[in-house]
């Protein structure tokens, strides 16, 4: 059987999560097993019902009010009881912040390695194997596991969801067991800035200034872009960053965020190595540079020479006119 | 107060990396290693809390004789002594043979930490692993990809960041603290600190005299092969009057990438 853990955030199932359950009915699919969802929290129990169309024959519900905050402990005590009990033979979560927290430490508890960030999953002659690139990217390697269960993070963003199938499922209410003292890092609240923007990680396009930028004024610019692109977010290089222009939470890259939207757009980012090791998995990726050699437009597969203060503006109009038709 | 840190020897993040002909292994040659860079923001946070608190900075690598340099450079930066964790096994990209080891060597020969510091992600292997693994090992509070910590007596608070937010989280010593960037500004070596850090005996803990033996360091994670990623192929490039440019790319995102 395969797990796969749902995230629930701000009462609701993340999309990444049914990404990781679409990938988990494919392989279950592949192996002749059924896949199962589990989620937990104060109050999720209504939200387990949605698994089924994506393939879940079981949703597991661990509920508590210590759940009701996220804490690594807290969740790993949780799911290594169900797993106990269970059995899976495969567990994944997506690669959020919440699942890069709680993969390992979960793995640790059952005692297994585990694989992070993975790209692609495969089954060959019954054995499972995941795809992960190491290096931020300049290299992938392939993984199978020794133990059981085989425990993987799925990147988000990269895993096709599934249409919605009619399927009826089952609801499983497990008793939790946890105490006070089992919560070792309590999370008191949640700090999010007034009218926060979309995360660059969850975007569908990413819209990134760097140095060519010139000034945290012109990063305006770009919000307005993301104002009129739907599923949008703004992401920056590190130049853009360490000048002080916007903040680090915005970096895309090998000390900032990996992302890998629909479309990726560049504008006066020059495609440094670092810079290309956080988007390179991104389906498309644009680039408006006005320099004709700048190594970003040898991955593209849309680029604009230009000076991007005559591009924005007039790209602001086009999607206006494009919108209005 | 008494902080570790762990530190790992990695290809600097310039490096072009070459797949050896077995396929299962990078070519090392040729290749500049340095101090993971989310480390550095472990050091620095560790140097800048012995600062107000007290105390002292050791750090550990898990590694070959070869991560010696990385340790030579926390030592420059002001840490006051280092330790090598020697392994001679080649990158294994498996979390949980690190953890155990780091977890061994704390239970067995340092027992007395107040805090034990981790990057985040260690470039390369790009797990993010590790602190969690050896929090959970031990049995301690976590707070991983940490902006910001404060520590209070036997109590600390840390930001955490997730998406579009932080995580504000409190708990008590000991704990795992993994660095992000944002949390300081890494200091670099003085010419005073590279002076002592020559000078400085760095002892050597094998992981035999830890007592870990085969099974106990058998790999559940195989690697298969490894290949380089498929490359992309360059695309439309367009140039002139931005009107006419920008037309093209609104066509693009329709037609093609089918996102508007
Ligand atoms: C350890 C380490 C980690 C790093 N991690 C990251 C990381 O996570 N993310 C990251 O991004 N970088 C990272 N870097 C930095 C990286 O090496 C580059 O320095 C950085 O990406 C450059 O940013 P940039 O492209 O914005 O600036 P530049 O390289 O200066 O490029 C600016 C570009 O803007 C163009 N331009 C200027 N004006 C205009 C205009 N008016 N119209 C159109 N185009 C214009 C220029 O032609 C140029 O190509 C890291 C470096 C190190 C050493
Ligand atoms: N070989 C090692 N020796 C010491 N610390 C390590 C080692 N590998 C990983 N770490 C620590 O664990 C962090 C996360 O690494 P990883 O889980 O490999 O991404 C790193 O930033 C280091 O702080």
């Amino acid at each position: 059987m395969i797990l796969v853990f749902m995230e629930v955030r701000e009462g609701k199932i993340k999309k990444s999560s049914f990404e990781v359950l679409s990938e988990g009915w494919r392989r279950a699919n592949e192996l002749g097993t059924e896949v199962n969802a589990v989620l937990a929290g104060g109050n999720v129990e209504g939200l387990a019902s949605s698994t089924f169309q994506y393939g879940a024959s079981r949703a597991y519900v661990l509920e508590h009010n210590l759940l009701s905050k996220y804490s690594s402990s807290g969740f790993a005590q949780a799911l290594f009881s169900l797993v106990q009990e269970i059995q899976p033979g495969i567990i994944l979560l997506s690669a959020t912040a919440m699942g890069k927290d709680l993969a390992p430490r979960l793995a640790a508890k059952l005692g297994v390695s585990m694989a992070s960030d993975c790209t692609r999953t495969e089954v060959h002659d019954g054995t499972f194997s995941v795809v992960r690139p190491i290096f931020a990217g300049k290299a992938l390697a392939t993984f199978t596991f020794q133990s059981s269960p085989q425990i993987a993070t799925l990147r988000p963003n990269v895993f096709p969801l599934n249409e919605p199938i009619e399927k009826q499922g089952e609801v499983i209410r497990k008793e939790v067991i946890l105490t006070e003292e089992q919560i070792r890092a309590r999370v008191e609240e949640i700090l999010k800035e007034e009218g926060a923007e979309l995360d660059v990680t969850e975007a569908e396009i990413v819209v990134s200034g760097g140095r060519g930028m010139k000034s945290p004024e012109n990063f305006g610019l770009l919000k307005e872009l993301t104002s009129i692109i739907p599923h949008s977010a703004i992401g920056a290089s590190r130049a853009a960053v360490d000048s002080g222009w916007i903040d680090h939470q915005h970096q895309v890259g090998q000390t900032g965020k990996t992302v890998s939207p629909n479309v990726y757009m560049a504008f006066g980012i020059s495609g440094a190595i670092q810079h290309m090791a956080g988007m390179a998995s991104s389906k498309y990726i644009v680039a408006v540079n006005k320099d004709p050699e700048a190594p970003i437009f040898k991955v593209c597969d849309f680029g604009i020479v230009g000076d991007l203060f005559q591009v924005i503006p007039s790209l602001k109009e086009e999607l206006k006119i494009f919108q209005r038709d | 107060m008494n902080i570790f840190v762990f530190v790992k020897r990695v290809p600097d993040t310039e490096s072009k990396i070459r797949i050896a002909p077995d396929g299962k292994k990078i070519i090392e040659e040729d290749l500049n290693f340095v101090l993971s860079p989310f480390d550095e923001y472990a050091v620095e946070e560790a140097l800048q809390l012995r600062a107000t608190h007290e105390g002292k900075v050791t750090v550990f690598s898990v590694g070959t004789e070869e991560s010696l340099t990385i340790l030579k450079k926390c030592l420059a930066m002001g840490a006051n002594e280092a330790v090598l964790l020697k392994d001679d096994a080649i990158e294994t990209y498996d979390g949980l043979r690190t953890a155990k080891i780091i977890t061994q060597a704390l239970k067995e020969k340092f027992s007395d930490y107040d805090l034990l510091l981790f990057g985040k992600q260690s470039v390369g292997a790009d797990n993010a692993q590790v602190p969690s693994m050896v929090a959970e090992l031990l049995g301690l509070p976590q707070v991983n990809v940490v902006t910001k910590l404060e520590i209070n007596g036997a109590n600390g608070v840390a930001h955490r960041e997730i998406e579009g937010a932080l995580e504000k989280a409190s708990f008590s010593l000991p704990a795992v603290i993994s660095a992000q960037k944002g949390l300081n500004e890494p200091r670099y070596e003085t010419l005073k600190g590279i002076m002592m850090a020559k000078r400085k005996e760095i002892p050597a803990v094998t992981v035999q005299d830890l007592g870990l033996g085969e099974e106990d360091l058998s790999l559940n994670l195989i690697l298969m092969k490894i290949e380089s990623p498929p490359p992309r192929k360059a695309g439309t490039i367009v140039e002139g009057e931005a009107s006419e440019t920008t037309k093209k790319l609104v066509n693009f995102l329709r037609e093609e990438a089918k996102v508007i």
